[in-house]
């Protein structure tokens, strides 16, 4: 492995470690996250030459915390900061690091603070725990990279001003906490995986640090069987990832994806989770999502797709949580398991003022009118999948189909 | 709050509209995108424009005023339409911006109307 990926890995590893750490004695964010950026630039620059040290960790947390010293020095912002700052300083240099507490977690409940605006909870775990800069967050969210940087340097004072406190929840207050988490972890995970392409590398990012953060949940929280659920989940979207697109690069929709494409090893993974997840016995909706991929895994040994389970698991799922993609995503299940026209009933029931620019909505209102040939609805509906379609080769799979509906009514007449 | 979306063009984008093997892919890409905005509610107003090689400048040098053909900069991509839509906020604005058939889109708020 060369240096500069060794780098990262620590980077990786001990960014939300160190800048949890040092938050704890030294509340501003903005000061611990410079000296960080200082010390790892140190480190790009002077590891290279001097080799990697025997304990990178250390180093790193020693620079930065000697830049806080510095810059405290200068800003003589208080004598008392100072001198804990100092007292600080003394631990590190007899610090066990084998016991370096991993405060990674307390970090990803302070980010997901019910005093904070819930659309800044994943920004501000990508950035604080992962330290992906806001430009690079921005992208994923279709925002302006100012006004995400401006957001989350508002999210970060507002931590600073009200003294939020970097401690786990209380038990009572825990599920509620640990639901925003998980959110947050697979809206980064989402905003990942919808560019189908990989095409933009900062999202393809985004997918493995999701991934990432469950793993650290999962193994934090073993008894958290949603956390587990979310892992499972989130890797049977992952072995998917090769057989999304065919070797033209064009968009392979789920049923027909040629399951020898699936990794098999990260499905096993995600069935592993599942497994232990179930032990539990308290069943939530990340398992019940992980459940749905899981039956659709299946194909790759059985060949065939157990619409059937897939919604009656919808069935559940929308009960407990009726979200838009789940109703959407129950109407599908039902199309499928028991025809288009049933499918059509469910989703006619949702109501019509959320569903304007919601694209799968549309998409799937257009292949069951389709099935059923209701050709002018289907007409109506894929010219709106299509517009409000943000992905080239999911718009141009769509035009396809849509194509398909004039040739088939031409030849009739 | 208005913004526009200034839908920005490239050659062979012109060129498909005169192409009469890509003018009807050409066609759809707008005419889904715009019943989409349309449908959803977002349209203020839009419009496509005519290829820059249409276009005539006016420009003002030395107190006189200069008429030259073509665009007011050359550059690889040429303004191709544009449109204001209303929506809450800058984010949702650049959702639809996202969504045109276009690779480029610059988004900006307008400011309010002259009275």
């Amino acid at each position: 492995m060369n240096t500069y990926r060794v780098v990262e890995h620590t980077v990786r590893d001990s960014y939300g470690r160190i800048i949890s750490f040092l938050s704890a004695d030294w509340r501003n964010l903005d000061a611990v996250e410079d000296a960080l950026a200082d010390a790892l630039v140190s480190a790009l620059e002077s590891w290279p030459k001097s080799g990697i040290p025997d304990k990178p960790e250390a180093w790193l947390l020693k620079v930065a915390k000697r830049r806080l010293i510095d810059r405290t020095r200068r800003d003589r912002i208080s004598e008392k900061a100072f001198a804990a700052l100092l007292a600080m300083s003394e631990n590190v240099q007899h610090m066990d690091f084998a016991s370096f507490p991993d405060e990674r977690l307390k970090m990803l409940f302070l980010c997901t603070h019910p005093e904070i605006d819930p659309s800044m909870h994943t920004p501000l775990m990508l950035q604080t725990v992962l330290g992906i800069d806001a430009s690079r967050i921005a992208s994923a969210f279709v925002v302006k990279p100012s006004t995400m940087g401006q957001r989350l340097t508002r999210a970060k004072a507002k931590m600073r001003s009200d003294r939020l406190t970097f401690s786990m929840p209380d038990v009572e207050e825990l599920p509620e906490r640990l639901d925003a988490v998980l959110e947050s972890v697979y809206a980064a995970y989402g905003s990942g995986w919808e560019d189908l392409g990989g095409v933009d590398p900062r999202r393809r990012g985004l997918v493995d640090e999701a991934i990432y953060l469950g793993r650290l949940l999962s193994a934090h929280m073993p008894d958290e069987s949603e956390a587990l659920g979310l892992l499972a989940l989130m890797l049977h979207c992952e072995a998917r990832q090769q057989a999304r697109r065919d070797d033209a690069g064009s968009y392979v929709p789920l049923s027909e994806q040629d399951t020898s494409r699936w990794s098999s090893s990260l499905i096993a993974e995600a069935e592993r989770c599942l497994h232990a997840a179930a032990r539990a016995n308290r069943i939530g909706r990340f398992q019940l999502m992980a459940a749905i991929q899981s039956v659709h895994a299946q194909r790759a040994r059985t060949g065939r797709t157990e619409w059937q389970e897939i919604a009656l698991l919808y069935e559940g799922l929308s009960r407990l949580s009726p979200t838009l993609g789940i109703l959407v995503g129950r109407a599908a299940a039902v199309a499928e398991a028991y025809g288009p026209r049933e499918g059509l009933t469910l989703l006619e029931a949702i109501p019509h003022a959320k569903i304007g620019s919601y694209q799968p909505y549309w998409a799937l209102a257009a292949h069951v009118h389709r099935k059923l040939e209701n050709f002018g609805e289907a007409r109506t509906a894929y010219s709106l999948a299509i517009g409000l379609c943000e992905d080239r080769s999911v718009r141009r799979f769509l035009r396809q189909r849509a194509m398909e509906i004039e040739q088939s009514t031409r030849t009739r007449t | 709050m208005h913004f526009t979306l200034m839908l920005f063009e490239s050659t062979e984008d012109f060129a498909a509209r005169q192409n009469p093997e890509k003018q009807e892919e050409y066609r759809a890409g707008w005419s889904h995108y715009v019943h989409a905005l349309r449908d959803s509610g977002v349209a203020v107003t839009g419009f496509g424009l005519h290829a820059p090689e249409t276009a005539a400048t006016v420009k003002r040098s030395d107190g006189t005023m200069h008429v030259q053909d073509g665009p007011f900069t050359e550059t690889k991509e040429q303004l191709g339409g544009i449109f204001v839509i209303d929506v809450p906020d800058l984010d949702t604005a650049l959702e639809w911006a996202a969504r045109a058939p276009v690779n480029a889109v610059e988004v900006r708020q307008n400011l309010p109307a002259m009275k």
